[in-house]
């Protein structure tokens, strides 16, 4: 009866002692955030990873409820994506909240790819994180395919029949191959049932999983920074980071003001410009599937254009799929390919910013020109622009270890 | 745990052969959920032969109709589009058919059983998706020797008035002709090879 306030709160020290013995969950809050210490000098970039996260986690929310409205069938599935739009509750928002996300997650994934480009995030010993980054991007890539042929409009359809007809390229094993993707001789009611299966439950197990693997990577070595220097390098009398802030609070309230401003912006498309003009939501997919008629123009979503333009330029179909194959696989070296002496652009030198400012420059012409209609003119210039794509790694292999870099500073900057 | 006195050979050999066993199982246990990905019962039921009429289609006319999900068409050509066909030979990739797929009895310039019908797959050997007839003879903005024949909208593959394909387009090699026979004049089976159904 005394002292009721203080004897409620040992009580709830105590219950909290006793999980804590049980389940160490100070101790991984103090491995991870507290007491795990990163660079003080990350900048706008570093924002990227944790909205990558951000935006998965909308996916999972906005996609399970999507499930609870949406009917995987040949028949109904056009109707009842329109029957979210129309007339579930606040269906409209969590559909634009999950198409929307879907392009969100390619920009975000995009400018942190860029990022690890500008960084060396991917040099040793972080290789492994990139690796994973890579496998998590396949992945994404799978799943944002399937989820766009869910709503079984014309684009959902054609663009699942171009891709999977990619497969059909492969000698001998091509056309068995093709059927038993598709489960059918077409693409069919049997091949939206299963692509809805991997797009609700084996892809997004895979990606978790593997988002899992990419940050326990990279706490094991910590991250990487604009001057690409090791701060664990240079250490204080208590083994602490001289160039290291706890991760938590000092970065957790950045990203949360990072977070604020994307979901700012986030909000803004979903509700003032969910279909981006044909970006995000193509017009061609407000029209239910039709086997019978092909529509004029087919192209992929943005995201995917890049790869799609490397495919046309190549006259020969074989080819075609190799090189585009070729032009993700080859992410997965990018770790040895760089052999510079220094990690960052700011200390490599004025050729590897011409290098990586050609590659940026190709890889969102090629965006365009992927979308484009496909002129001879616009040929020619895909296949230079596929060219300066693949010039950039081999160049960057050849060019990285002779190079003359800048001094490394003793100390980070910023 | 003392270690001394262990057999280490047998013990690896123990390990290889469990995990080799392991592995066959797991091996055999993956096929049903493999196979469950093929067409099942239903599909390839579906997949039966077709019976088109053909008393309706005047000269000139592409009649679209579906088989197995695939858009087949049954163009009737007139004697004047059959006899430009050898005109453009040289400008196109495969003329004689020889990488392209077909029944034996389509091997040849028509790419038909009779040459009034071509009856053709109409799914581009690109990426699968349905070119358009383009009937006119004459230069086209999108190619000078023209007589008539397919275009694709996806990627610009020209086919001539054969389902022949042209030089330098991404499609590799010729329409595909399905398996078809005529039970009568004016009926056309598709799925059924005059030998026999496939």
């Amino acid at each position: 009866m005394a002292k009721p306030a203080s004897s409620l709160a040992k009580r709830a020290d105590t219950l909290w002692n006793w999980v804590d013995t049980r389940l160490p969950v100070s101790a991984f809050w103090k491995a991870t955030m507290t007491g795990y210490y990163a660079p003080k000098n990350f900048n706008f970039w570093y924002y990227m990873g944790v909205l990558s996260l951000v935006v998965l986690v909308l996916q999972i929310l906005s996609g399970i409820f999507l499930t609870m409205h949406y009917k995987p069938s040949a028949a109904e599935a056009f109707a009842s994506v329109e029957y979210i739009m129309r007339d579930v509750e606040w269906g409209w928002l969590i559909r634009y909240m999950h198409s929307t996300g879907a392009s969100f997650f390619f920009i975000v994934v995009y400018l942190h790819m860029f990022r690890s480009l500008l960084y060396g995030s991917h040099r040793a010993p972080r290789e492994l994180v990139w690796v994973f980054g890579v496998l998590i991007y396949l992945a994404l890539m799978a799943e944002a395919f399937m989820g766009y042929v869910l709503p079984w409009g014309q684009m959902s359809y054609w663009g699942a029949q171009v891709i999977i007809n990619l497969f059909g390229a492969i000698p001998t094993i091509g056309e068995p191959l093709t059927e038993w993707i598709r489960g059918d001789y077409f693409i069919s009611d049997a091949t939206l049932n299963r692509f809805f299966a991997l797009h609700v439950i084996a892809l997004p197990l895979a990606i978790f999983g593997l988002v899992l693997l990419h940050l326990v990577a990279l706490r094991e070595n910590g991250s990487n920074n604009p001057d690409g220097l090791e701060i664990k390098a240079n250490k204080d009398e208590n083994g602490i980071p001289v160039d290291g802030v706890p991760f938590h609070p000092y970065y957790t309230i950045k990203d949360l003001f990072g977070i604020s401003m994307f979901l700012l912006l986030f909000a803004f498309v979903i509700f003032f410009w969910p279909e981006a003009g044909g970006l995000f939501l193509e017009h061609d997919n407000f029209v239910p599937a039709d086997p019978l008629v092909t529509p004029e123009h087919i192209k992929p979503v943005w995201y995917f254009t890049p790869y799609y333009a490397i495919l046309k330029a190549v006259p020969d179909k074989l080819m075609g799929v190799i090189l585009m194959g070729l032009s993700v696989a080859i992410l997965f070296f990018v770790p040895w390919l760089d052999r510079s002496p220094v990690k960052s652009i700011r200390y490599k030198g004025l050729w590897y910013k011409i290098l990586l400012g050609l590659f940026v420059v190709a890889f969102i012409r090629l965006g365009m020109l992927g979308m484009a209609e496909g002129t001879p003119a616009q040929t020619v210039e895909m296949r230079v622009w596929t060219f300066v794509y693949f010039a950039f790694f081999i160049l960057l292999f050849f060019l990285s270890p002779g190079a003359k870099t800048k001094p490394l500073p003793e100390r980070l900057t910023h | 745990m003392p270690t001394d006195g262990v057999n280490k050979k047998r013990r690896r050999f123990l390990v290889a052969t469990t995990s080799v066993v392991g592995a066959v199982g797991a091996g055999f246990a993956a096929v049903p959920f493999i196979k469950s990905w093929k067409p099942s019962a239903k599909a390839r039921a579906v997949g039966a032969p077709v019976q088109v009429m053909l008393d309706g289609l005047d000269p000139g006319q592409l009649l679209k109709v579906q088989w197995r999900g695939q858009t087949i068409g049954v163009l009737r050509r007139s004697k004047e589009t059959v006899g430009l066909l050898p005109e453009l030979d040289q400008y196109l990739r495969d003329p004689q058919s020889a990488e392209s797929e077909q029944p034996v009895f389509a091997q040849n310039e028509g790419r038909a059983l009779k040459e009034e019908f071509l009856v053709v797959n109409m799914h581009c050997t690109h990426l699968g998706c349905v070119p358009q007839l383009l009937p006119q003879v004459g230069p086209q903005p999108f190619e000078e020797n023209w007589n008539g024949g397919f275009f694709c909208p996806c990627h610009k593959s020209k086919f001539d008035m054969a389902g022949r394909v042209y030089k330098g387009v991404p499609a590799p090699t010729n329409l595909r002709i399905p398996p078809y026979s005529f039970i009568d004049d004016t009926t056309l089976v598709i799925g059924v090879n005059p030998e026999g159904a496939v």
